[in-house]
């Protein structure tokens, strides 16, 4: 080589080799490799270790994970590759296929090298795998029995720390047993955004840590547990839990959330131990979030759970058969029914249910019951038409199109693996992202343009992104702005993520601002938002109200007015949910005759003079539908505690003791019924398109709804959720419960002046119907003129303060 | 100890602007940092992480990598004394020995009065001088045990000032003025 | 004699001038008149006169300079120039007293690369634990910057450029180019592996970068004065231009000295009295390190060998970054071997298991024998975990003198990058020429060694 007149060194050698590989043309239709005597067609780019995975040539790995960038720092996948220039050992995690590569995965000098490495992780790894939660399910374990040395020839002592410190809240490590893969650190850092945890200190010192005192508070910890391949780091609920080797385990689909992660429900004896994420490509990439992960606790909790029927008897709930109960609630509604016709009775919830419950539970109310007043929302989601009507991109879709517009909550509180996959693509750069939001999100930072748009504003904001006139300030969103958005808005195939960008303004904005959008963005689609586990089967199999049936809101108006004489509490809970307490307040307490079919004691069905005990999750089998339309199985692990019936054989016995009959003998009879065969939520599932019977088409974008001033004294509501709150999964689940913590209030620092309050103190804010001490932050990232303040994680919050018969909220905060 | 004061600030935000990326900046403020405090402190380091829009954790992982990052204070004369091959060709143990003896204390430590902390480093990259000993970065040349005691004793009389206390590391800057800053806009070049 | 006495001294001619270090002195010495002729000429041709004379890299790897340039996309925006100044492989002292005595030197030849190359800016990486190498270089840097040398429309061209001067803060495996990236990125300094990172295609921030050695660069002002014809007429026909060697160990006149590439000898290197002057005492040389801590140890029988790369390479080692280390007949091979395989083990990144996990173990097997407690099955596992780092038959020379060598340069690795493999090149080294040396501390076990239970 003329060029490379020193031979000594290799670096520069194989530089100018790796330039010249960059320019090869790709030759069609693949790349042909030979592994292990095996000619295959690689994909341009795809990874040695993953082609060979595919013709059955498993090569050992520890620091490669296909969903995390390959570093090639364990040096366990080793092989000999051949590109010509005679064989080398070349870390398989890291080489690409290229043209009639050569590749011996297990010979001589590749199973010496994986031998080799064995036995340096080997060196300082303590062999304590009788009591280590990974013993039995051990990559490193495995590995040694495949490719290990026999015996250890250290004689020398090992390096010996500390036993297990904490890194959060849910994770302890284990130092001695980390091998040092960077997986964790990788995924806190490229997948959660989160780099809390890293490496610390350099050479045979490294370890993992945080900084001092500053935990890995990250909402994605959980999944370094998972990752990790040896026993290092362990989850808090699940530690010392059970042996790998007794769990019992089912695939299934989480529902804390509406996102749709595919789980393994892992059992042993009749309680859940844990639950572990499955890769599926279209939706969660083997990733959950703590609040899905850990929430499993809150099923095994049977103190918090309703076991037996119950029926108000001289003011108190006692227990009875379920004879006694379904027919007493049987009573109550033919009362109703009797006295105020159909229009009397409503049913609120269902998003809790299955599929085939909410099947079940809809035909009861349509077909025996005859009523249109069924709701499974709570006042807190968007018209059915809006959600199943406009056209509908899946989360794929989403994250490959090249504008996404976040008409949305704060999507890291409310759909945390949809965050973690739109946040793959945006900090990838293949997708822009445009946020119109009434307050900073987790995705702000990330956004090419954020609208931060006074609560009331959304539509308005919406119809100047579609208009060509030249643009205006709207409130506190200026026209440079918009001009921005605009510009970016002219590539097609722009997705709108779409639900409730806060609770304290009415829906009816957000709709007519989605409807803007359909209208003036060609080829728009739309993903849904809506945070409710199956709030989309549910609307789906008619959950929903039609023609003159009422909503929630209006459920709860005629109830506080009298005008409720059966309500049916259908796995929900107003007086938590419903973003006006005081209207829930009202409502429950003006309804008639109520049944509560619930799987937890709950502040709304404790007033209930019937309590109808339900199966939860990891109870029952069926199907659910996630944000898309994508319908998976959710499967039956752990018997109810109890006597606990499916929701649907609740609608169908209560379908009997009310003279009628729903026909359903077995939940397979009602997914029949639904059109739901068991291949439809096989596997990944299926996208179902929504019945037709919602239809975009039939509304009109309410341009001008009456809105009330802005006085100079008072802040604009902006109201959400966070991940961990007061509700049951959090609150039931004993290591979650305190990771729900009070939340001050934001307002801009500008206005904060302008009212002369004094940031770091408590204020008071004052709203229609209420008026408490909160803390105050100021926060740029509220617009001039709002006050941000979620729901939920207090016992006075943004809810007291909201009154849903305003289309928005306005408050005052001034010192105490 | 501290956040970096005001003055240090400014310095902070010149060297900031010499980087296209701010994250370049973390190893150059943890000198700073050090420089201000005699180590690298926690606060210090939460400070860094701000300036550079990174973690606390990060700042850690990286500083902890690198020798010259001391989380805990050290003396105030940081004595390395280098006894890698070719200073250990030269005698380098038995000046380690002597050092050790001399100061009263194992490598590693710090003397009680505060002044002297003896660390066994690598080569230094005086190798033709050896043994070579550094004193918080500045070098001692051909050290034998003799010119080591000279030494101690006018660092211990003060007569030493031309080797700053632990943490100053280079007395000259860089100095932020007359930056042209690419901005990447041209690329176009002479003539 | 091959050693000549009117060699010209290219990188190291002002360093008896007591204030080469300011732009005074360096302008009157024809200080940053290589640039002005570089910007009189398109970036091509400076390339070309660069890649011309022939500049191979002086921080170990050996590349030649202009070569390297090539790679450059130079389309590319940003692209850099990184200058290697973290000078840390033991033996090594030359970019230290280049930054220090020349810096204007250093300064003019980042120049003149980053002109040649386009690039958007140069980051002078110096390794921390150099202070006065930095106050000099920054002195230099803002005077450079006064008179208008650097920074803005440079000498009244229209190219602009700046050049940031960078701290280290003492971590040998950062000489490494690509951990080198990392740290300029603020990051730990642990290498990225090649492929798919190299330097000029992905390097800092993924942009296309340069990495050079100070050295290196430190020709360009003379090649670009006296032309790229008058540079290749020195050194051997493979082997252009001068090299600074750093000689220590057992030597009478240790020292940093300019020597003509591929002509001068190792022998003339130890004894000639410009050089050596010979060995200590006027003992016999038992073995020496011709390249730096990394390089595989020579012999008597080698001390004929010219210092070419071509000639060296293929008996089993390296000229590196030319830290030359004479060990005379009274050394302790096992404890030299030692302290070599001690100082790798601390300064592996940690990174890659084979690295962090095999020096570390051989550092304890080797104190153990050190401190008696050596078996004699130690010497088939040392030479075992070394294999497992770098597999298959290592470089170097073979025991018998004569025969060819066990291998040529360079090493196999089942590491990331070479630091692992260093740590094999004494070990092999000692284990293959003084065998008995290990066996006599193995043999001063007073019992069978209790063996640590290893829970
Ligand atoms: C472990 C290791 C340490 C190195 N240390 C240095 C060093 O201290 N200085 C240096 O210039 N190059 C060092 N190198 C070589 C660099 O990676 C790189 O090849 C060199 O800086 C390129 O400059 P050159 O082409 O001008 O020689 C080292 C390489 C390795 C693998
Ligand atoms: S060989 Fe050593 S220094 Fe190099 S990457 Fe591996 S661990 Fe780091
Ligand atoms: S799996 Fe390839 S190096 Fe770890």
């Amino acid at each position: 080589m003329p060029e490379a007149e020193e031979t000594t060194e290799k670096d520069a050698d194989v530089t100018e080799q790796g330039v010249e590989q960059e320019q090869a043309p790709p030759p069609p239709p693949g790349v042909p490799v030979t592994i292990d005597g095996q000619l295959v067609y690689a994909d341009k780019g795809e990874l040695l270790i993953e082609a060979a995975e595919r013709v059955g040539s498993h090569i050992p790995r520890f620091c490669y994970h296909e969903r995390l960038r390959p570093v090639g720092m364990c040096r366990m996948c080793l092989v000999e590759v051949d590109s010509g220039r005679g064989p080398m050992l070349s870390p398989a995690c890291l080489v690409e296929c290229t043209p009639d590569m050569k590749v011996e995965t297990r010979s001589d000098k590749a199973l010496k090298a994986q031998d080799g490495v064995i036995e340096f992780l080997l060196v300082n790894h303590p062999l304590d795998c009788p009591v280590c939660d990974k013993g039995g399910e051990c990559p490193l374990q495995d590995n040694t029995i495949a490719f290990g040395p026999g015996e250890s020839r250290m004689v020398e002592e090992k390096r010996h720390r500390e036993k297990p410190i904490p890194l959060s809240d849910l994770v302890l490590l284990d130092r001695e047993r980390c091998i040092l893969c960077d997986r964790c650190t990788r995924f806190a850092d490229e997948v959660a955004g989160d780099p809390l945890i890293q490496f610390i200190q350099r050479g045979v010192e490294t370890e993992v840590n945080t900084f001092p005192n500053d935990p890995f508070a990250s909402y994605f910890s959980g999944n370094t547990v998972q990752l990790c391949p040896v026993g290092a780091l362990t989850s808090k609920p699940y530690r010392f839990a059970a042996r790998p080797w007794d769990l019992e385990s089912a695939e299934s689909t989480c529902t804390t959330c509406s996102v749709g992660c595919r789980i393994a429900v892992q059992s042993s004896g009749t309680e859940v131990t844990r639950y572990l994420g499955l890769d599926s490509d279209p939706v969660n990439h083997g990733w959950l979030c703590d609040k899905g992960r850990f929430a499993y606790e809150s099923i095994n909790n049977t103190d918090a759970r309703v076991t037996a029927p119950m029926v108000r008897k001289h003011g108190e709930l006692v227990e009875v058969s379920w004879g006694e109960a379904l027919a007493a609630a049987a009573k109550g509604i033919k009362d109703a029914l009797d006295r105020h016709g159909p229009s009397s009775v409503g049913i609120i919830g269902g998003a809790r249910l299955t599929n085939e419950d909410a099947f079940a539970w809809a035909k009861l109310a349509k077909d025996v019951i005859g009523t249109n007043n069924v709701d499974c929302q709570l006042d807190d989601g968007l018209p059915a038409e809006i959600v199943l009507g406009l056209p509908k991109a899946t989360i794929d879709e989403a994250c490959a199109a090249p504008v996404v517009v976040l008409l949305a909550p704060d999507l890291k509180q409310e759909l945390p693996v949809l965050f973690l996959r739109l946040r793959d693509s945006v900090t990838k750069g293949t997708t822009k992202l445009i946020e119109l939001t009434p307050a900073s999100t987790a995705f702000t930072p990330f956004a090419a343009t954020s609208l931060m748009y006074r609560p009331g504003e959304a539509a308005a904001v919406a119809a100047a992104l579609v208009d060509d006139a030249p643009a205006a300030d709207i409130g506190p969103v200026s026209a440079a702005s918009i001009t921005a958005a605009r510009q970016a808005l002219k590539t097609p195939g722009v997705v709108v993520i779409l639900g409730r960008p806060s609770t304290a303004e009415a829906a009816n904005f957000v709709a007519d601002a989605a409807l803007v959008l359909n209208a003036g963005l060609t080829g728009v689609k739309f993903l849904s938002a809506l945070r409710r586990a199956n709030v989309h089967g549910a609307l789906g199999a008619g959950l929903a109200p039609t023609g003159d049936g009422l909503d929630t809101g209006a459920m709860l108006r005629a109830a506080s007015n009298g005008k409720l004489a059966a309500l049916v509490l259908l796995g929900s809970d107003p007086a938590t949910d419903v973003p006006d307490a005081s209207l829930a307040q009202r409502g429950l307490a003006g309804a008639g005759f109520t049944i509560a079919v619930e799987a937890a004691v709950s502040p709304s069905s404790s007033r209930a003079d019937v309590i109808l005990p339900a199966a939860t999750f990891a109870e029952r089998n069926g199907s659910t539908t996630n944000i898309e339309g994508r319908v998976t199985r959710v499967s039956q692990k752990v018997p109810s505690p109890g006597v606990a019936w499916e929701d649907w054989m609740i609608a169908a016995e209560l379908a009997g003791a009310l003279g009628g009959d729903l026909g359903f003998e077995t939940v397979e009879d009602v997914a029949a019924a639904a059109g739901l065969s068991s291949d439809v939520a096989a596997g990944d599932g299926t996208v179902v398109a929504p019945p037709t019977a919602f239809s975009a088409r039939s509304l009109a974008a309410n341009a001008d709804i009456p809105m009330p001033a802005l006085d100079a004294y008072s802040l604009r509501l902006v109201s959400g959720r966070m991940l961990y709150d007061n509700g049951w999964a959090t609150a039931s689940s004993p290591s979650l419960a305190n990771l729900a913590k009070p939340v001050a209030l934001r307002a801009n620092p500008r206005d904060l002046d302008r009212l002369g309050v004094t940031t770091g103190a408590q204020v008071r804010v004052s709203g229609a119907h209420a008026s408490f001490v909160v803390a105050v932050k100021a926060d740029p990232g509220v617009p001039l003129g709002s006050a941000w303040l979620p729901v939920n994680v207090a016992v006075d919050d943004a809810r007291s303060l909201i009154d849903a018969s305003s289309p928005v909220t306005d408050v005052r905060i001034e010192n105490v | 100890m501290a956040r970096l004061s005001a003055h240090n600030l400014v310095t902070a935000q010149a060297i900031i602007a010499r980087y296209p990326k701010p994250r370049s900046a973390l190893v150059p403020l943890c000198h700073l940092a050090q420089e201000q405090d005699g180590y690298l402190a926690e606060d210090a380091m939460q400070h860094v992480a701000e300036l550079i829009g990174c973690t606390a954790a990060q700042v850690y992982g990286t500083a902890s990598f690198y020798e010259m990052f001391k989380l805990h204070p050290t003396g105030k004369y940081l004595v390395g004394v280098c006894t890698n091959i070719s200073c250990m060709l030269s005698g380098a143990f038995e000046l380690l020995e002597h050092c050790e003896r001399s100061l009263g204390v194992p490598v590693g430590g710090t003397t009680p009065d505060g002044m002297f902390t003896l660390e066994e480093v690598e080569c230094s990259a005086a190798c033709t001088v050896a043994p070579a000993v550094q004193v918080n970065y500045r070098y001692e040349e051909s050290v034998t045990p003799e010119s080591f005691d000279t030494l101690v004793a006018q660092l211990r009389a003060g007569t030493r000032d031309d080797i700053p206390p632990h943490g100053v590391l280079a007395t000259v800057r860089q100095t932020p003025t007359d930056r042209w800053a690419n901005t990447g806009k041209t690329g176009e070049h002479a003539p | 004699m091959t050693v000549r006495s009117d060699l010209p001294k290219i990188v190291s001619g002002r360093w008896d001038i007591a204030d080469a270090h300011t732009l005074d002195g360096y302008l009157r010495t024809g200080g940053y008149e290589g640039l002005r002729r570089a910007l009189a000429m398109q970036p091509a041709e400076v390339v070309d006169i660069v890649t011309g004379a022939t500049v191979q890299g002086r921080g170990g790897a050996g590349f030649p300079a202009g070569n390297k340039w090539h790679f450059l996309d130079t389309a590319a925006f940003p692209h850099w120039i990184v200058v290697n100044g973290d000078e840390s492989e033991p033996g090594t002292h030359k970019d230290r007293t280049l930054m220090e005595r020349d810096p204007h030197q250093l300064i003019e030849g980042s120049l003149i690369a980053a002109y040649a190359c386009k690039a958007s800016q140069v980051f002078l990486y110096v390794r921390g634990e150099m202070a006065f190498a930095q106050e000099r270089i920054a002195a230099a840097l803002n005077e450079a910057y006064a008179n208008n040398y650097v920074g803005k429309n440079i000498l009244g061209t229209d190219w602009s450029v700046d050049i940031t001067l960078h701290w280290g803060a003492g971590a040998y495996i950062v000489g490494d180019e690509t951990a080198l990236l990392e740290s300029l990125e603020g990051k730990r300094g642990m290498p990225r592996p090649k492929p798919p990172y190299f330097p000029a295609v992905m390097g800092l921030y993924m942009n296309p970068t340069i990495v050079n050695n100070v050295e290196t660069l430190s020709n360009l002002p003379w090649i670009m004065v006296n032309g790229a014809e008058a540079f290749a007429a020195i050194g051997s026909v493979k082997s252009n231009g001068t090299r600074l060697i750093a000689v220590s160990g057992h030597v009478k006149q240790p020292g940093t000295y300019e020597v003509e590439c591929g002509v001068v000898t190792f022998r003339e290197v130890f004894y000639d009295p410009s050089l050596g002057g010979g060995i200590r005492d006027d003992n016999d040389l038992k073995a020496f390190i011709p390249g730096g801590g990394s390089a595989p140890w020579f012999f008597e029988e080698h001390l004929d060998m010219p210092l070419d790369p071509t000639v060296v390479g293929p008996a089993g080692s390296m000229l590196g970054s030319g830290a030359i280390v004479a060990m005379d007949s009274t050394t302790d091979m096992v404890k030299a071997c030692w302290r070599l395989v001690k100082f790798y083990a601390r300064e592996s990144c940690g990174k890659c298991t084979p690295c962090r996990e095999g020096t570390s173990w051989l550092e304890l097997i080797l104190e153990r024998i050190i401190k008696g407690h050596g078996r004699p099955e130690d010497i088939g596992l040392l030479l075992d975990i070394g294999d497992n780092i770098s597999p298959g038959p290592f470089p170097g020379p073979n025991v018998t003198p004569g025969e060819p060598a066990y291998a040529p340069f360079p090493y196999k690795k089942t590491t990331i990058c070479d630091l692992g493999p260093s740590v094999v090149s004494p070990l092999m080294s000692a284990l293959r020429r003084f065998p008995d040396e290990f066996d006599a501390y193995i043999a001063r076990n007073p019992r069978k060694l209790i063996e640590v239970a290893s829970a």
